[in-house]
């Protein structure tokens, strides 16, 4: 395991931009999850640190090690791929120890089997190791695609949505996993979703990418409570923040153009009346939509709520978030 | 209904259609029935009209095909002790004796060494060409595969008089070596834009994935992108194989004592001792045989899409 650190890293993909500048640390033993919209530059960041694509500018160390020159064998990294998992000619058995068989490891026979089969064991899939790698199911073939990093002891563990094509239950059961493993091995992890629960439940640390540029770095707390920007603050959260003209209810700071409102910000019983538009009941939550001066707006209230649609309510901010015109964080 | 709904065709559409294929397939291959049918003729069978469907098979044109006879007197015949194995019985029944044997044999395995020689050379540069094509960025890369494309826009004879003459100054006329490499720098064309295809298919994923286990970019190719292309591999082989097999024009040009084919000596069989059909016919059926066995062979490859389902879209 070691510390990898980007400094200064651009990269272009001919007239675009695909990373502009960032500079990020991903601390030994951390568990840092990037998160962004499509095209913000997370699977670029992932590819840069393998080694897969070259920075235009900047500079990768791992452990301390300038890796600018060295191909992806040689910067011992762990990669898990969001798609085209699996080398299909081979069995799960043969998948899970071809690292262990690259002339880099190059792991005696006896050696690659305890490990394969102890892997095989925590990722559930010990009763599938003889069958050929297309013969899985879906999420078979990503817990497979898991353990050939797992076999593994890479100073890094790279990992490209590798749950974004997996049903809910086993997303979760994963997620729990992945917790697990990262806790048990002290490995060091750089994760990409555009999952806000698995940023939200894994991560130490929380990268929000937005076209490119590093927005913010900290803790899920520090990014849902204290984001820099709108963008930021809309990353995390459900029911997604409410931005609205920052008048809205009366005073704001100056300079203020949007305000920002969680559903915890969202006090009920007091101010201004909205009209209900629908109350969703979700089972352990109900939304409230809500409509007022034509903006709509989304809390969540009281599961046994009696409101109905039609009826009205009155809500006042508390302690929102502010925002300028160009969506920078002023309050 | 829209122009890709798929409909299941109906009993009537099928019955047609199984009959225009069994048509179709009976009147291919009819002159192949024929060529088979005569190698086990005798001469007179072969050439009798109405032709004869049924006859009396008889191994006289194999015989001929591997042998030289030579006629004797009836006298010297009778004053021969008795033969003692059956081809000589059936020459003897001519009139004859065997003489020795004929050049079948040998002209058959340097069909064998050139076609598959040069069928091995082209499927090998091919299919590294095209992975640099695939994966490279290649200056004027474009521009070289036109290249590459344009040296089949006319016929190879076309240039038959330039290679002629340049095989003569090389000497590499009548070799087995000159052969190989004509119908190698024929096919690898046909080899690179065939297996440029089969692998722009194959996703960069797999050998990025091996990249980062831990192997070299030629280590995840072969070991990655070669069994995946597999099927590609096996089916331009096999039109290799049928070309450089096949080729009569160039070995009738280039060829002679040395490294002559069995295209260009099958019918010279005919000159020996009269028009000899079931010898040309039994020359051509067991020519037939190593297409047909290598295409068998690579059937399963050609039919198994060894990726499929491996792939989560």
């Amino acid at each position: 395991m070691a510390e990898v650190r980007l400094t200064n890293v651009t990269k272009r993909f001919g007239r675009t931009t695909a990373l502009d500048a960032v500079d990020l640390t991903v601390p030994d033993g951390a568990f840092v999850v990037l998160l962004g919209p499509t095209g913000a530059g997370k699977t670029t960041t992932l590819r840069l640190i393998a080694g897969l694509e070259r920075p235009d500018a900047g500079t990768i160390t791992v452990g301390g090690r300038d890796v600018s020159s060295e191909t992806p064998a040689q910067r011992d990294v762990a990669m898990v791929f969001q798609q085209y998992s699996l080398y299909p000619h081979m069995s799960v058995r043969d998948n899970l120890a071809f690292p262990l068989r690259s002339p880099i490891l190059r792991t005696p026979e006896d050696m690659i089997a305890a490990k394969v089969g102890q892997v095989a064991e925590t990722l559930r899939i010990a009763h599938k190791l003889d069958n050929k790698a297309t013969e899985l199911s879906g999420g078979e073939m990503q817990r497979v695609s898991i353990g050939r990093a797992l076999v593994r002891d890479p100073a890094i563990y790279l990992m490209d949505e590798p749950l974004s094509s997996l049903d809910a239950k086993l997303r979760s059961e994963l997620r729990i996993e992945l917790k697990r493993i990262h806790a048990s091995l002290g490995a060091t992890l750089l994760y990409v979703t555009h999952d806000q629960t698995e940023a939200m439940t894994m991560a130490s640390h929380v990268g929000v990418l937005d076209e490119g540029r590093l927005v913010q770095v900290g803790t899920p707390r520090e990014i849902y409570e204290n984001p820099v920007s709108v963008t930021v603050a809309a990353r995390l959260g459900l029911p997604r923040i409410n931005t609205l003209p920052a008048g809205l209810f009366g005073t704001a700071p100056a300079n203020a153009a949007t305000i920002g409102l969680r559903p915890e910000h969202i006090a009920e019983g007091e101010g201004r009346e909205a009209s209900v538009v629908r109350v969703e009941h979700l089972g352990d939550q109900t939304r409230l939509h809500l409509r007022l001066d034509g903006h709509d707006i989304i809390t969540l209230t009281d599961v046994h709520t009696p409101l109905r649609g039609g009826e009205t309510i009155a809500i006042a901010p508390r302690a929102p978030l502010y925002f300028d015109a160009d969506g920078r964080r002023i309050a | 209904m829209s122009a890709h709904s798929v409909t299941e065709p109906s009993a009537r559409q099928k019955w047609i259609a199984g009959t225009l294929v069994i048509l179709y397939a009976l009147i291919t291959m009819l002159p192949l029935v024929w060529i088979v049918a005569t190698g086990f003729k005798t001469p007179q069978d072969a050439i009798s009209y109405p032709p004869k469907v049924l006859f009396e098979p008889s191994l006289e044109g194999y015989v001929n095909l591997f042998t030289t006879r030579t006629r004797i007197a009836a006298d010297d015949l009778a004053a021969l002790p008795p033969p003692e194995t059956w081809y000589e019985q059936i020459v003897r029944n001519r009139d004859m004796v065997i003489a020795g044997p004929s050049r079948y044999g040998e002209r058959f395995m340097n069909s064998v060494i050139i076609g598959f020689g040069s069928t091995f050379l082209a499927v090998f540069l091919g299919t590294l060409a095209a992975y640099a094509f695939s994966r490279f960025r290649v200056p004027l890369k474009d521009d070289l595969l036109f290249f590459i494309l344009s040296t089949r826009m006319m016929p190879p004879i076309a240039v038959a008089i330039p290679i002629f003459l340049m095989f003569r100054e090389l000497g590499l006329s009548d070799t087995h070596l000159g052969m190989i490499l004509l119908y190698t720098a024929v096919n690898i064309s046909l080899a690179v834009w065939l297996l440029k295809g089969f692998i722009d298919e194959i996703p960069r994923e797999y050998e990025e994935a091996a990249l980062i286990d831990g192997y070299t970019r030629f280590q995840a190719f072969y070991k990655v992108v070669l069994p995946q292309a597999a099927t590609g591999i096996a089916s331009t082989a096999i039109f290799c194989l049928i070309f450089a097999w096949n080729e009569y024009a160039f070995a009738v040009l280039l060829t002679s004592g040395n490294a002559q084919t069995a295209p260009p000596f099958i019918p010279t069989i005919i000159g020996v001792g009269g028009q000899d059909w079931p010898a040309v016919a039994a020359g051509a059926t067991l020519f037939l045989l190593p297409v047909m066995v290598f295409t068998i062979l690579l059937r399963k490859h050609l039919l198994r899409g060894i990726t499929f389902g491996a792939v989560r879209k």
